[in-house]
């Protein structure tokens, strides 16, 4: 069966750390980083990517468009 | 495989629209004005109107939409976006008009506007952001508020007794014969979000047909009113939000013809 990779790029800058795109994770990829950015905000990121498939659903909610997504086929 | 042998522009599946400016939004964390600001950039971008588009933005959050879509906007007085949207649209007949308002600009101070503007078919798109309150002047009652909502003006939650009924402006709408697609969406997760740019685009598409109005109501949040976290905003509002305002199609077809014809 073919295996599906993806791959989550987070603007750290652009992130408000509101949440979302971690509820909205079929496979739990994505958490709230315990650093924060200059703003003061605690980013998104990968923090389980060998799991991620690249369904893009983190990317559809994000209200501040900070995920660009890739996926390839292994 | 390394992450870094993932990330190569031709695995690319979803980044940022070109018509939406490449600039940090203002709103809160997890406000749903970002989400609807991404989708109809996207629309923007996929159906080519960008150089045709003006958008009429209302006084509320949103009145900085001109810093984040990168089409021609026209700022309209508290509430008087349809109206100043129907000399936009009277006068260029070709362009594509749209409005995005929320609820206390929509429902409250711009009632007669809207149901004015949507009795005579103008040829718009109208986006409606209802939150059920004031958001930027801190979270006070609107007419959208429901039932028992705790607001900053009403803190022992929405007394109907007091305070009168909550407005359905969008089933108001939905019996005038000059609107030719009338709905309510969400955009809390993935595949409410999707619907809702299918909803945008139907939209989108009716406007440029020339079928008169299209109102599309997006159900949202607003977690620094509410006082809740953004995920927890987005449960209370399909918990408590949507027994109220059910989401679907309330109109789907073309204005009325001319009735005086008959």
């Amino acid at each position: 069966m073919a295996k599906v990779r993806g791959a989550v790029v987070v603007d750290k800058e652009g992130c408000k750390g509101c949440g979302i795109c971690v509820d909205v994770c079929p496979h739990d990829v994505l958490d709230l980083n315990l650093e924060v950015n200059s703003r003061g905000y605690h980013y998104s990121y990968m923090k389980n990517p060998e799991a991620c498939i690249g369904c893009s659903n983190c990317g559809v909610v994000c209200p501040d468009t900070c995920l660009t997504i890739y996926r390839v086929r292994v | 495989m390394d992450i870094k042998d993932i990330i190569k522009p031709e695995n690319l599946v979803y980044q940022k629209s070109d018509v939406q400016i490449d600039t940090i939004m203002h709103y809160c964390p997890g406000c749903t004005h970002g989400v609807v600001h991404k989708i109809l950039s996207e629309l923007i971008d996929e159906m080519g109107i960008q150089e045709n588009t003006v958008g009429v933005a209302p006084v509320g959050c949103a009145v900085f939409a001109y810093n984040y879509i990168d089409v021609d906007w026209q700022e309209a007085a508290h509430g008087r976006a349809p109206a100043v949207a129907t000399g936009i649209v009277r006068t260029n007949p070709d362009k594509f008009v749209f409005t995005y308002q929320g609820d206390g600009d929509l429902a409250s101070i711009g009632a007669a506007e809207i149901l004015h503007a949507c009795n005579r078919g103008e040829n718009m798109l109208v986006v409606f952001i209802n939150n059920g309150i004031y958001g930027m002047t801190g979270g006070q009652m609107a007419p959208t508020t429901i039932d028992g909502m705790v607001t900053s003006t009403t803190p022992g939650g929405r007394d109907i007794a007091l305070n009168g009924y909550p407005m359905k402006i969008t089933e108001l709408i939905a019996q005038l014969p000059g609107t030719s697609y009338v709905t309510r969406q969400s955009a809390q997760n993935a595949g409410a979000v999707r619907k809702c740019k299918r909803s945008l685009k139907k939209g989108i598409q009716n406007v440029l047909d020339k079928k008169g109005t299209s109102f599309i109501e997006v159900v949202s949040t607003c977690s620094s009113g509410w006082k809740m976290t953004p995920v927890a905003a987005n449960r209370w509002m399909e918990e408590n939000m949507f027994p109220f305002y059910p989401l679907g199609d309330l109109k789907d077809g073309s204005k009325e013809p001319n009735l005086s014809k008959n």
